[in-house]
């Protein structure tokens, strides 16, 4: 029988969530690096027991660690993020030019194929990547070219948030930054473009088309369908079906189309699941229900998965990168909440339950089916 | 032997449970027992000070004697209880936060 292991990461430390395939007794150990916010945890998919994960502290900085064996153990590994030439302006909040500074790793994406193999998603936002298991990161600067200089932080920070290597394609990227909007490479990181047409931001942008400056929140893709790209951007819920060169709205019979995760089923590339936000001032649920939003049709028809799910008095958010899916037949939808609880639903969203009710805020949720 | 003293998350990230004990050759500065800290345990590069500037992070203190010392010269010479070994060069985590 296959385990599923969720990887879990808060506030005050990392949860490692273990069950079978039935997904209804689960073990939880940790916390790991008690004290330290894990921004993310997340596994390889080529080799199974190799883990990272992003520690930081505002006394302390930024710990990148790495375990060889499942978690039992970990090693440090090397946290020199050190921005490219010369690391240049960005535009700070009164509209002045800032100088890029580095605060923390936001996300960390594997290879599919090579465990030594890692991107880096990083404040103030910027790519880096390592092909030694982590002891040096070497920045892909040449995405911070793509006018870098209007690049704003939003409320959250100016975040590289979202790595997305794309299956069909090793010298495509796709990355999402917070107040920047969404890029892409095709030749490996070394030139970027921005792939924003079609977004509208008409109350945070001066020019609601810029090609740059969209708060993108984050971006899925099903890996058979490598040119459609679902987004929850600030506002709206988007769509794209050639790789990003534009978008369309899909936010269709959404209750609010703010929020911050997106994912995609495991099996069926049309059946996408968001969890709308009352507004960026009410960063919490409409009417103190916990909802996730299913579309069995790539968007625009959106039901409410409430089965399981606090539905009176939850006035907690779920996090851009706190929502994930696993690859079992019946797929396993998790998302974790500014409560602390993390849920699980075995059946695709239908049903859910709580595997735990009382961790510090999650920030992260990685889901993996081990052999 | 110069004694430091880490706060817990530094004591668990460097995997000890007291002060460390450091070799430092005279003179004994605060960039000096940084250097020896970092040599002695990598691990802790980047938590207390930048790893290319090598400046303080902010909510680091250094104390000795019972003084904050924080705000000395990077290469100016500690007191001479901490070179004697008398007393700690303590690395604290400042208050912060509510």
């Amino acid at each position: 029988m296959s385990e599923v292991r969720v990887l879990v990461g808060t506030r005050k430390g990392a949860f490692v969530l273990r069950s079978d395939e039935r997904r209804k007794d689960w073990t939880v150990d940790g916390p790991h690096f008690p004290g330290w916010e894990i921004y993310h945890i997340t596994g390889t998919a080529a080799d199974p027991d190799r883990l990272y994960a992003s520690q930081s502290s505002s006394w302390f900085g930024q710990v990148v660690h790495r375990s060889d064996d499942a978690g039992k153990t970990w090693e440090t590994v090397g946290n020199e993020f050190v921005y490219d030439g010369v690391p240049g302006t960005h535009q700070w909040y009164d509209g002045t030019q800032h100088p890029w500074e580095f605060k923390r790793v936001w996300h960390l994406e594997t290879s599919p194929t090579d465990p030594d193999s890692v991107y880096a998603g990083v404040e103030d936002a910027a790519l880096f990547h390592t092909n030694d298991g982590g002891k040096t990161w070497r920045e892909l600067s040449g995405l911070r070219n793509v006018k870098g200089n209007l690049w704003q932080p939003g409320a959250g920070g100016m975040c590289l948030h979202t790595i997305i290597l794309s299956p069909d394609n090793p010298n495509r990227i796709f990355v999402a930054i917070s107040a920047a909007g969404a890029f892409r490479t095709d030749d490996g990181g070394i030139t970027w473009r921005p792939v924003n047409q079609g977004l509208k931001s008409e109350f945070e942008l001066p020019d609601a088309t810029a090609e740059v400056g969209h708060c993108v929140h984050s971006i899925a893709m099903h890996p058979s369908r490598p040119n459609t790209l679902f987004m929850q951007k600030h506002w709206d819920v988007m769509r794209s079906d050639n790789g990003g060169d534009s978008w369309h709205e899909v936010s269709g019979n959404l209750p609010t189309d703010f929020g911050f995760p997106i994912a995609v089923h495991a099996h069926e590339p049309e059946t996408i699941y968001v969890v709308p936000i009352t507004s960026d001032s009410h960063h919490f649920p409409p009417d103190g229900k916990l909802r996730v939003y299913r579309s069995r049709t790539g968007g625009d028809d959106w039901e409410a998965l409430t089965n399981g799910l606090p539905q009176s008095n939850c006035y907690v958010n779920v996090l851009r990168n706190a929502l994930a899916v696993d690859t079992l037949d019946s797929c396993g939808i998790y998302l974790g909440t500014t409560g602390g609880q993390v849920y699980v639903s075995a059946d695709s969203g239908d049903h859910w339950m709580p595997i735990v009710h009382d961790l510090p805020p999650v920030l992260s949720v990685e889901a993996q089916v081990l052999p | 032997m110069i004694r430091v003293t880490l706060p817990t998350h530094l004591r668990t990230l460097a995997k000890v449970t007291g002060p460390v004990e450091l070799q430092v050759e005279e003179p004994v500065t605060q960039r000096a027992i940084l250097d020896a800290l970092e040599a002695a345990y990598p691990m802790l590069r980047g938590t207390i000070r930048d790893t290319v500037l090598k400046e303080r992070r902010p909510f680091i203190r250094f104390f000795a004697c019972g003084e904050d010392i924080s705000h000395e010269p990077a290469d100016a010479v500690v007191p001479p209880e901490v070179v004697a070994g008398r007393e700690p060069f303590r690395i604290i985590g400042a208050m912060a936060g509510g």
